[in-house]
């Protein structure tokens, strides 16, 4: 298509040839630049033996030491799972398993007892872990108004098809809207420390600061302000279907309730893959030192979301963090791989060089 | 306009549909019936000259136009696809969002249709509303109307310069004589004037012309595109038929030049004339490495339909593994989930959407835009800009340069190709006598040498260089003598530039007379007064005559829109020069006729002394200054009114031209051709007009023309023709042969051994011979004559059975010998196309012996060469012969004595056998020989032949073919080849209208191949795999994702950030590789030619680096997906999260991956790849930076710039990028050093400074044999030395200085070539 226009531009060039002529005529002769005739100076690599040997030596060099640091920093950090789910009949959960219902009135709880082997220092965190739960669904992952939770009055009464069929329960609006909301992970974690002493010390569990920062103070808003009247502002609205309680009351605290409940955040992010856990809680101030000692602990789960219908799995984490984030020895081994890899492949590019490098120079083209 | 029943306008309609369709059309006069109504008027069904090419109307644009584009596939697709995202239950992005690129880019289509029909409609309504004369009945003379309101059967008048509005039937001009000259150019190109006269007979058109006369019926045949002919005949009223072709009609849009007005009657009008129905836009061609990307891009379609099988069955699988209803599963919006296997359906078409990218559709935009690249660069070029011509290369096909990086053959066609097709007189054998014209050849080669030989003469041997061309040169000194020279050659190559008509310029046409020769027709005039015709002066006077030359007057043509403005300044004083040589000429002539009765000795003597003073007197005077020679021309004698000088020759071919002018230098002066007379001045000064009986024009299939005249005196009708000897020779009389007595009975024979020497020569031959027709044959056959033109029915054949009646019986005249010089570096290229690894096939029309030495000449055969000659006369010889060569040739082909060898084995093959050899049940034979050839000439073809072994070739061995030619007869040649290219020469631009490139000169083709050629191909093919190869790793990241989603068609990369990644991240470098990247230099490649092989055949794009480029997409997508999956697993990373690392990455390996292939890094590579990686963050830090809820689900609000604070994001960016490109690197590296490719050791040499590698690029030369790679520039044509004439001629005289300037001219050659040699 644009090739007629050019030959259009073309031929009139070739018009204007035949018609010149004499002494008047316009040279055509093109100009001698070098970009017009190709001739821009060029740096021209050919990657020969001989010439990217340095390259395998320096990646190996650099990349080992960072596989070292990663794999030190990785291993440093310690790290607790404990599987709740409640599959096994032993299991002290099995009874609240076999519950599948999200609306059932009578809470099941279920504690589990568990040591810690190593003390864990610093800020803890506490996690929750899901397997088997694709939030990544193309359709799940759709199933939310972002401008409901923006904070947007309309939305909030009249939530985008995106959620449907959350979008309206009782010919109300639900809020938040959507299939993500809806099945918010409801469990409640509570952990102990079983004092030597037998005293049970409940260890505080901060439930803010778990969310982006951005999330919490850009991307959710409650509708109608900071300060407003929550229960007012979403009065004509109902709870999501699978919810207890309305979500705003959702935390007594006025900064964390409603829309940006950092528990809800936490979970509206949806997870990249169908293994993952989610910041549930912070450990800072245990007033214990080391923040989590070494002994034994209860974990107190009341147990409300079902996840048999998809062969799920639930878990609590404990894990102390570096600037690395948890606890993942891959990238330190691969590190470590690829630069041995690189090492050793600039080993044998020297072998080659060595040995095809002579004939290349005297370079006696044959075919 | 009154009323009319439907249906008698459907009948109506009807009735022209059908008169339109008739195979004949009758049309009479519209002034009969001028002002009744439409449905009276008799000519109605016919269009009027009204014209539209506009495509779309104001109100239809829009959906016409849509329509118009949904013709492309890509579109269609695209839509299709956006369509699909429409349906909730299979979308899987949000539906508007995937409009936008499909709609961006249709409508930046339909803007840019929009804007060129709009100038389509301006230029049809300039053209439309252009004024015109029309005869109207009412007003009784010419009237001003439109262009558009012209009707067949109108009598539309053109005055001088004008612009012919339709194709007219020409009535009645101003010139007496009914001649109008027109000017083709818009329609051909051709720049020369052709003729075109009045049918004679149907207007009696003294003293005016009045059209109300007219009352003939015209039938002509349907409108057709043939611009050279045209069949018609007009039916008088008393039944009489008169026949009329294309030289009576003016096509539309020629012009009317020399010539006050013409009047014609319309024939064809508006949508009908012969320049619309040829007017049929650009060509399109498709490239081999096009219709191989096709293929492959079924295997994406194929490998894009499996990957969507696997995603829809393995949905249906998950969700059938699935024991319960899971809370992430939602359900439709009636509450309801779809049955696994319905699900598992509608993924399919999801998938579909979801990876529409891995098929490449924005490649055939990329490859539009890199041919346009590609294009400026090649029509750039300084090599291939002609300073004569003022022309650079031309591409007419914008979508085939890559083609020319795979050529396999070429087809050549010779004359005007090889040569320079200027045609230069050089000798002629009369009535069995055979004169050298040695003077001539001398001057010739001096003129030839002073371009060439300039500085090698002038700083190694002046002195020789001097007595070689000027005898003497008295106060000359060196100094000057070169200061002349220069001045000499820029004038003449100035000539060149400004002269691009069917004539050379005058110093290379000007014949110096052998002076034997002269005095035969001193004395054959002196004898010859009564009524005998000396057969001397009838050989003059038949090349005078016989011939289409139109004269002009150098002052009309100064006229002429200063389309051939020679300048006045430079081009007059050497008109004048050269003319005054002509007259002196004649003058001599006088001189020794007056001096003809002393002994014979004597005479020669002193014509030699006056010709030596006429050969030295240019250079001369030229040297002393310009304004001087109007001194030395003497005052024309009184008698004359038309001085030669003003005199100038436009003829169809550039022989006929060469040979007027050789009779003008012997005194027979052609001084003006109309179709009734020809008017010639003879060497005594008389003027004689001969009346022209009839004109039979050459054609391809007699080989001949002649012309009937009346001689004035003797009151006889001569036929004189002119043509092939072959043609000639077998039309002699017996009763000729037998009349003659004594010695001249071997005149025929003698004729025949002189031609055989001319060919052997390299010249072109011609033989004349002459006829007396008695008055009773020309009557009878007069009349048989009529009938053939006035005839509708195979007019051609009766045309020529008509001709071939009268040409028989021949008695011969003479031959001439034409020599065409070979181009510049012929051979050079011809040398480096073979090393090249392609075939050179030669196609001529010239004699086996013409085209053999041509062959020599330009180094297609050499001295060491097997040359096969076949030539057989029947069908079963011709098996036998073909059975037994090629036997022949496999066994010397099997000798292991020849393996080592250079030389090859060569074919000459004539026309007639070639016809056999290429029936159907030989052809695979022939062409299984012909593959062993290492050249082949192919001599006495036909242009239908040389097509036809073209396509033969083409089809049989599926090779890439490259047709190269100049005049016509290469058309079908040209246009059966892959490639045509054609060279603007001499012969008009029927050949460049036909071409897909056009050159000027035939060694522009060795840089066109060899460089821009290869340029072309590699770096589109390597364009071509990363863009197959850049889809497919970015659009499997989203493949591989399915595996953890459910197979539920997620995308964890924002759908913008994709779009914008194919759009502006990743766009720019791929073209601006297939634009500029440059593996190996200009000086590389012409250096080795070799090096252009590696196109050849299966070139680099193959099946293999196809599917090698995919498999390491896979690989790399894997890594880039994986790597980031282990890092990030079982941690809290959100979908969006996790897809801004894999974009990252990708981006890196995409650009790095390319890095790896870029070959040549100048700042526009750094610049584009630089600026693609900081286009990526600023655009998606300022994205993320302001979406908050812009793009739902997405929503990437700070999602970049939370991971650019992330230590981990860097980490794992540059460990997958390394090992995504680790094996390919690595590949590259061990390629090329354990085996490295020609390619990258020239490369290697690249790097070299020019010195060392001028001296390797020899080493290796000479390693790799002897004699294919002299690297001479053999180009300098038949010197003189080559006539022995000694040895061909024994009574020639042999002067002894003319014998050392040939000795000195001899030395020259040597010196100068020797440099070269080493």
């Amino acid at each position: 298509m644009m090739a007629t226009s050019y030959s259009a531009k073309d031929e009139d060039g070739q018009i204007t040839v035949s018609g010149g002529g004499g002494g008047s005529l316009r040279s055509r002769k093109p100009e001698n630049t070098a970009f017009k005739q190709q001739r821009l100076p060029a740096w021209q690599p050919i990657l020969t033996a001989g010439t990217v040997l340095p390259a395998f030596f320096i990646i190996g060099l650099i990349f080992i030491p960072i596989g070292i640091g990663l794999y030190v920093t990785s291993n440093n950090i310690k790290e607790f799972e404990i599987d709740y789910t409640g599959v096994d009949t032993s299991s002290p959960c099995f009874n609240c398993s076999q519950s599948f219902s999200w609306n059932s009135s009578r809470p099941c709880t279920c504690t589990i007892p568990f040591y810690l082997e190593q003390p864990y220092e610093g800020n803890v965190y506490m996690y929750y872990g899901l397997s088997n739960f694709y939030q990544n669904h193309r359709r799940y992952v759709k199933s939310r108004d972002d401008s409901q939770l923006h904070g947007d009055m309309d939305s909030l009464l009249e939530p985008s098809k995106e959620c449907e069929p959350y979008a309206k329960h009782d010919n109300k609006p639900i809020a938040p809207c959507g299939a993500i909301a809806n099945s918010m992970f409801n469990d409640t974690l509570e952990l102990f420390f079983n004092d030597p002493n037998g005293t049970k010390v409940q260890i505080p569990l901060a439930n803010t600061g778990i969310a982006w920062f951005t999330d919490k103070y850009v991307k959710f808003k409650n509708p109608g302000g900071d300060n407003a009247n929550l229960t007012a502002v979403f009065q004509g609205t109902t709870k999501p279907v699978n919810w207890r309680k309305p979500v705003y009351e959702l935390d007594k605290n006025t900064s964390n309730n409603g829309f940006i409940n950092e528990d809800f955040i936490v979970w509206m992010r949806t997870a990249a893959l169908p293994t993952f856990r989610k910041l549930y809680r912070t450990i800072k101030d245990s007033k214990m030192v080391p923040t989590l000692p070494r002994g034994n602990y209860t974990l107190e789960v009341v147990y409300n979301y079902p996840v048999r219908s998809f062969e799920g799995r639930k878990r609590m984490i404990l894990s102390t963090i570096s600037w690395m984030g948890g606890k993942n020895p891959f990238l330190g081994i691969a590190y470590l791989t690829v630069g041995s890899v690189c090492f050793f492949l600039g080993v044998v590019l020297l072998v080659v060089h060595h040995k095809c490098g002579n004939r290349n120079n005297s370079a006696d083209i044959s075919n | 306009m009154t009323w009319r029943s439907p249906m008698a306008l459907v009948r109506d309609a009807l009735r022209g549909q059908r008169a339109r369709e008739k195979d004949l059309r009758n049309l009479v006069s519209n002034l009969p019936y001028e002002g009744l109504e439409k449905g009276k008027q008799p000519n109605r069904h016919f269009p009027g000259n009204g014209i539209k090419t506009t495509k779309y109307t104001l109100l239809l644009f829009i959906p016409m136009n849509i329509f118009e584009q949904f013709h492309r596939l890509a579109n269609i697709y695209f839509v299709g696809l956006a369509i699909l995202n429409f349906v909730p239950v299979v979308n899987a992005f949000q539906p508007e969002v995937a409009l936008i690129p499909i709609c961006v880019i249709m409508s930046l289509t339909a803007l840019k249709d929009a804007w060129e029909d709009f100038r389509r409609y301006q230029s049809d309504k300039k053209r439309n509303y252009t004024p015109c004369f029309i005869y109207s009945r009412t007003e009784k003379q010419f009237v001003e109307r439109r262009w558009k309101d012209i009707k067949v059967g109108d009598f539309v008048k053109v005055v001088c310069n004008e612009i012919v509005p339709a194709d007219l039937l020409l009535m009645h001009t101003a010139d007496p004589n009914g001649m109008c000259l027109i000017e083709t150019s818009n329609l051909d190109g051709e720049t020369n004037m052709k003729q075109r006269r009045v049918l004679s007979g149907i207007c009696v058109s003294d003293p005016e012309f009045d059209p109300e006369t007219f009352n003939s019926i015209v039938v002509c045949e349907k409108p057709n595109n043939n611009l050279n002919h045209f069949k018609c005949f007009v039916e008088k009223p008393d039944k009489k038929k008169v026949g009329a072709g294309i030289e009576s009609l003016l096509l539309r849009g020629c012009t009317v030049r020399s010539t006050e007005h013409a009047v014609g009657f319309v024939v064809y009008a508006g949508h009908e004339t012969k320049s619309m129905l040829n007017n049929n836009g650009p060509r399109y061609k498709r490239s081999k490495l096009e219709r191989k990307l096709n293929i492959d891009v079924i295997f994406c379609v194929i490998l894009l339909f499996t990957m969507c099988l696997i995603g829809a069955v393995g949905h249906y699988a998950w969700l059938q593994a699935l024991p319960g209803v899971p809370p992430y599963l939602v359900p439709g919006s009636s509450g309801h989930l779809d049955s696994p296997s319905l699900s598992g359906f509608y993924m399919f078409f999801t998938m579909i959407i979801l990876l529409q990218v891995f098929i490449p559709i924005s490649l055939y935009f990329s490859i539009e835009l890199v041919k346009i690249g590609q294009i400026f660069f090649i029509t750039n070029d300084m090599d291939l800009y002609d300073q004569d011509t003022n022309s650079r290369v031309q591409c007419k096909s914008l979508n085939i340069t890559e083609d020319l990086g795979q050529i396999e053959y070429v087809f050549s066609d010779k004359t005007g190709t090889l040569t320079e097709n200027k045609m230069v007189y050089r000798r002629c054998s009369v009535m069995g006598t055979e004169y050298p014209h040695k003077e001539n050849a001398i001057h010739l080669a001096v003129l030839e040498g002073e371009e060439i030989e300039e500085d090698v003469i002038f700083n190694q041997k002046p002195q020789l260089a001097k007595a070689g061309w000027s005898l003497d040169a008295e106060d000359n000194n060196y100094e000057d003598t070169h200061q002349q020279k220069r001045g000499r050659s820029r004038s003449k190559r100035y000539r060149g530039a400004s002269n691009s008509a069917a004539f050379s310029s005058e110093l290379e046409t000007e014949v110096i007379p052998d002076r034997k020769l002269l005095q035969q027709i001193s004395r054959a005039q002196s004898s010859s007064s009564g009524k005998k015709i000396d057969p001397y002066l009838d050989f003059f006077l038949a090349l005078a005559i016989c011939n289409t030359v139109v004269v002009s007057m150098a002052t009309a043509q100064r006229q002429r829109a200063g389309r051939f403005s020679r300048s006045s300044q430079t081009g007059s004083p050497l008109d004048s020069l050269s003319t005054w040589m002509k007259k002196s000429a004649s003058l001599c002539n006088i001189f020794t006729s007056c001096k003809r009765k002393p002994k014979r000795n004597r005479t020669i003597s002193e014509v030699s002394v006056l010709e030596e003073d006429q050969f030295n007197t240019p250079v001369k005077t030229a040297g002393a200054g310009l304004e001087t020679c109007s001194l030395h021309a003497p005052s024309p004698p009184d008698k004359l009114t038309i001085t030669p000088d003003d005199l100038s020759y436009e003829a169809e071919s550039p022989d006929e031209a060469a040979l007027v002018h050789a009779a003008k230098a012997y005194g027979f002066i052609l001084l003006a051709r109309t179709p009734e007379s020809v008017t010639v001045r003879f060497p005594s000064g008389k003027e004689l007009v001969f009346e022209v009986l009839d004109t039979l024009t050459f054609d391809s299939i007699r080989k001949r023309m002649s012309v009937l005249v009346r001689h004035p005196i003797t009151k006889e009708c001569v036929l004189y023709t002119k043509g092939a000897d072959y043609a000639i020779m077998e039309l002699l009389g017996a009763p000729y042969a037998e009349r003659l007595s004594g010695n001249q009975k071997t005149i025929a024979a003698d004729t025949q051994y002189h031609l055989d020497c001319y060919a052997k020569d390299g010249l072109r031959t011609l033989c004349f011979a002459k006829k007396v027709v008695s008055k009773k044959l020309y009557e009878s056959w007069s009349e048989d004559r009529q009938k053939a033109l006035a005839a509708i029915e195979n007019r051609e054949e009766l045309v020529m059975d008509s001709a071939v009646q009268l040409e028989t019986n021949l008695s011969l005249l003479g031959a001439t010998g034409i020599e065409d010089r070979l181009q510049d570096n012929v051979p050079d290229t011809i040398v480096a196309l073979r090393e090249a690894g392609i075939q050179v096939w030669v196609l001529t029309g010239d004699k086996p012996e013409t085209a053999v030495n041509i062959g020599y000449a330009c180094r297609l055969l050499e001295e060491e060469d097997l040359v096969i000659n076949m030539s057989c006369k029947n069908k079963l010889t011709c098996i036998s012969i073909l059975d037994c060569t090629l036997e022949e040739v496999r066994r010397y082909k099997a000798d292991p004595r020849n393996v080592d060898t250079t030389q090859g084995i060569s074919l000459v093959i004539d026309g007639q056998t070639l016809t056999m050899v290429l029936s159907p049940d030989l052809q695979d034979r022939f062409v299984e020989l012909a593959k062993c050839c290492r050249s082949v000439l192919c001599c006495r073809v036909t242009p239908l032949q040389k097509s036809r072994v073209v396509k033969v070739v083409r089809e049989k061995l599926k090779v890439m073919t490259l047709a190269v030619g100049d005049g016509a007869n290469d058309v079908n040649m040209i246009q059966a080849a892959d490639i045509g290219v054609g060279i603007s020469g001499q012969e008009g631009m029927q050949a460049v209208m036909a071409s897909d490139f056009a050159i000027s000169r035939f060694k522009h083709l060795k840089k066109l191949l060899l460089v821009h050629g290869h340029w072309c191909y590699t770096r589109l093919a390597n364009m071509i795999i990363y863009f197959f190869y850049k889809n497919v790793a970015y659009v499997n990241l989203l493949f591989w994702y399915q595996f953890f989603c459910g197979f539920s068609g997620t995308a964890m990369i924002d759908y913008w950030l994709m779009i914008f990644f194919n759009l502006f991240f990743t766009s720019l470098p791929p073209i601006m590789f297939g634009i500029m990247d440059k593996d190996v230099s200009a000086e590389m490649l012409l250096g080795v030619p070799e090096l252009y092989r590696t196109g050849q055949g299966e070139g680099e794009y193959t099946f293999t680096t196809f599917w090698v480029s995919m498999l390491d997409a896979f690989y790399q997508s894997l890594v880039c997906f994986f790597i980031p999956y282990l890092a990030y697993r079982d941690s809290d990373i959100d979908v969006f999260t996790f897809g801004t690392p894999l974009n990252t990455i990708s981006l890196f390996t995409i650009l790095l991956h390319l890095s790896i292939e870029i070959k040549a890094w100048t700042w526009v590579h750094w610049v584009i790849m630089l600026g693609s990686v900081a286009v990526f963050f600023i655009a998606t830090l300022a994205y993320s930076g302001t979406c908050i809820t812009c793009n739902p689900p997405s929503n990437p609000y700070w999602i970049l710039q939370s991971q650019m604070a992330d230590p981990m994001f860097y980490l794992v960016c540059i460990i997958t990028t390394v090992v995504a490109l680790l094996p390919r690197y690595m590949f590259h590296v061990l390629r090329n050093s354990i085996a490295p490719s020609p390619l990258l050791q020239a490369r290697q040499l690249d790097r070299m400074d020019p010195g060392t590698r001028k001296e390797w690029i020899k080493e290796w030369r000479s390693f790799r044999g002897s004699g294919g790679v002299k690297h001479s520039r053999l180009s300098t044509p038949p010197s003189p030395t080559l006539e022995t004439p000694v040895d061909i001629f024994p009574q020639s005289p042999t002067d002894s200085d003319i014998m050392s300037d040939e000795f000195t001219l001899n030395v020259i050659t040597e010196n100068y070539q020797r440099p070269i040699h080493t």
